[in-house]
């Protein structure tokens, strides 16, 4: 079953949101929509998400992604559609249960922190257990753990103002893990922070991940960090734009709205190996060197260029999938849009 | 062809109005009322009698000797030394007036108005936070409620009550209370949207996240409109002298008859000296709330 799932999910903001819903159904574009007063927020979602997955919903401001992740722990309700959590309709839910679906299932770790100045690190990452019920000497202790996992150990005792950004938020992180819910919304998470945090933040997320297997929603205006952390992505602008693993977005942009956003995006880190080799064809790869489908690309230069022969790009089971050049790598780096959907994008990128 | 004007409208529009009605309503409406809530009223004017007596009868048990050095240690502990020994001369000065009982009394009318008008002006305040309702209604009743001369309390409230202290404590609830709901709703309506966005994401009931989040965060502006209360309330107690309320007031509206400089003079630095301790010790406790003191720390 899947963690989360959301079907033909609207959400539009305005009186009378269900006819702009009907609107929307018939074919009407969002623009025409903000002319009458209404704000078309999320349009049309339908994807699910599997338990240990991690899902970065990645769009600008304005994109409704804020909206989504709230309605995903029923803060915001949708104006038509279905949101099941592990297989329960958030819509059959009273008030009651959907509190303790939250405290249960769901945690969420906030842009801005969302701590409360007046308690401790550790009181602030008890918060969650609080609310479950759990008595003081057990939630304190499972709270120092908590702290433990996110690397804050000695600064249990210390208030929020006392603590830097990145500490803060490791605070947030360690107060939606104490709650120990299978399900982590992040909501712009680390935008707050200065770059070189961002991306030890990113890293840790990855490793906790490594050993904790949650189902993570991320939402992010960042494509960079979408790829860095995301199994899949999800593009967003009101509606999907394009749903699929990092290579996917890169690689084959689903329109000219995507291709944008890919243009600043590092490739050589994101793609790699698998996505840059071309056929072996019908060389003897016998005594090329071997490099491991999953290595990133600016991993390769090195070895491609010390090496003679192309490099052999070879599975888990060591079986070869095909070969790497330095051609093959500068091709693939110079993606072309036009080369995927014809010319007509170029042209129109072109006074931009 | 302006004279024209003014004659005509004077003969056929302002002419024919009745006298305007509103404070006859006011007035028959205040006797009805005499009447109608007499047990209410009794019981009111007993259970307030009561507490004041009493409340005085303590601070007058000591010797006004005593009681100052209490006063400093009050003030040292809610700020700090320095604050103790201002206190502690200010309050020297009171008691080597003549009116040391006086101040006591009205000190004592202060704390049960001021406490009294704290308990219904909290409640009020979450609930004009909560509802948007409520908060529409309150506000012109609480601007009305401020701006209403403070004299103009006692006429009704000694016709209910009488002359002696209950008016004047009844007057003052009413005159120092806005500022306590005004500020409590705008201390939990600043409160930061994210923290309490929190809250609820983590399952929180709208009960815990005004005890738990809420309450806690809006604290500081809540002391601050307490300070406020008591501040008016010393300014209405005094006020209140004029209808037989004892204390300070009375030898104030006594002096005023007599065009007795000297006692005016005496009363009413008792009274500037008895504000600056209510304001700074309150001060002071607002300034040791968690939120405040988590504040401090980040400078």
């Amino acid at each position: 079953m899947s963690a989360i799932a959301v079907d033909s999910l609207y959400k539009v903001f305005g009186k009378g949101a269900r006819s702009a819903v009907a609107q929307l159904k018939s074919g009407t574009p969002r623009d025409q929509l903000t002319a009458k007063h209404w704000t078309a927020a999320v349009i049309d979602h339908n994807w699910s998400i599997e338990p240990g997955e991690i899902f970065v919903v990645m769009g600008l401001s304005g994109s409704g992604k804020s909206t989504l992740i709230r309605m995903l722990n029923g803060l915001i309700k949708p104006t038509s559609g279905t949101i099941r959590i592990g297989g329960v309709e958030l819509g059959s839910l009273s008030k009651r249960e959907l509190r303790r679906l939250r405290s249960e299932k769901i945690s969420m770790v906030f842009q801005h922190f969302a701590l409360l100045p007046h308690r401790t690190v550790v009181e602030n990452v008890a918060f969650g257990l609080e609310i479950k019920g759990l008595g003081k000497p057990e939630r304190l202790e499972r709270a120092r753990e908590a702290v433990e996992l996110v690397g804050l150990a000695g600064h249990e005792d210390k208030l929020p103002a006392q603590l830097s950004g990145g500490m803060k938020q490791r605070v947030g992180l360690a107060r939606a893990l104490a709650a120990d819910t299978e399900i982590l919304l992040m909501d712009e998470a680390f935008s707050a922070l200065d770059p070189l945090i961002r991306q030890e933040m990113q890293d840790q997320l990855l490793d906790l991940q490594s050993k904790l297997g949650k189902t993570i929603v991320f939402i992010t205006h960042d494509l960079n960090e979408a790829m860095r952390i995301g199994d899949r992505i999800a593009i967003c602008d009101g509606e999907v734009k394009q749903l699929g693993t990092a290579e996917d977005i890169l690689m084959h942009p689903a329109d000219e709205y995507v291709a944008e956003f890919t243009a600043d995006v590092d490739r050589t880190r994101v793609l790699t190996a698998e996505a840059v080799m071309e056929p072996c064809g019908t060389r003897d790869t016998s005594a090329f060197p071997k490099v491991e489908s999953d290595v990133p690309v600016n991993e390769l230069y090195a070895p491609v260029l010390n090496s003679k022969a192309p490099l052999l790009v070879v599975d888990d089971n060591a079986d070869p999938l095909g070969v790497v050049t330095p051609r093959s790598i500068i091709k693939s780096l110079s993606y072309d849009p036009a080369a995927d959907h014809g010319t007509a994008i170029e042209e129109e990128r072109q006074p931009a | 062809m302006i004279e024209y004007l003014r004659n005509w409208l004077w003969t056929y529009i302002w002419k024919p109005l009745p006298d305007m009605p509103f404070g006859d309503w006011m007035e028959s409406f205040i006797r009805w009322a005499r009447d109608a809530w007499a047990a209410g009223f009794d019981a009111v004017d007993t259970g307030l009698e009561f507490l004041y007596l009493h409340l005085a009868d303590g601070l007058l048990w000591l010797p006004s000797g005593v009681m100052v050095l209490l006063f400093a240690a009050l003030a040292w502990a809610a700020k700090g030394w320095k604050l103790g020994v201002g206190i502690g001369l200010g309050m020297f000065v009171v008691a080597w007036t003549p009116y040391w009982e006086e101040t006591m009394q009205t000190l004592s009318m202060v704390l049960v108005s001021a406490a009294i008008a704290i308990l219904l002006a909290i409640p009020l305040g979450i609930a004009a936070a909560e509802s948007k309702a409520v908060s529409a209604i309150a506000r012109p009743v609480l601007d009305f409620m401020q701006t209403l001369p403070a004299f103009v309390y006692l006429i009704p409230v000694v016709m209910l009550f009488s002359v002696g202290v209950v008016p004047g404590i009844i007057a003052t609830i009413i005159f120092a209370m806005p500022p306590g709901v005004r500020l409590t709703e705008l201390g939990l309506r600043q409160v930061d949207g994210e923290v309490v966005e929190a809250g609820q994401a983590f399952g929180a009931s709208p009960a815990r996240i005004l005890a738990r989040i809420k309450l806690p965060l809006a604290l500081p502006t809540i002391m601050a409109g307490l300070n406020q209360v008591i501040m008016l309330a010393l300014s209405m107690v005094v006020i209140a002298g004029l209808v037989g309320g004892g204390g300070l007031g009375s030898v104030i509206s006594g002096s005023l008859g007599r065009l007795d400089i000297a006692a005016g003079f005496n009363a009413g630095l008792a009274v500037v000296l008895l504000a600056i301790l209510l304001d700074r010790v309150t001060q002071g406790l607002s300034d040791r709330t968690p939120v405040a003191r988590a504040a401090k720390l980040a400078h």
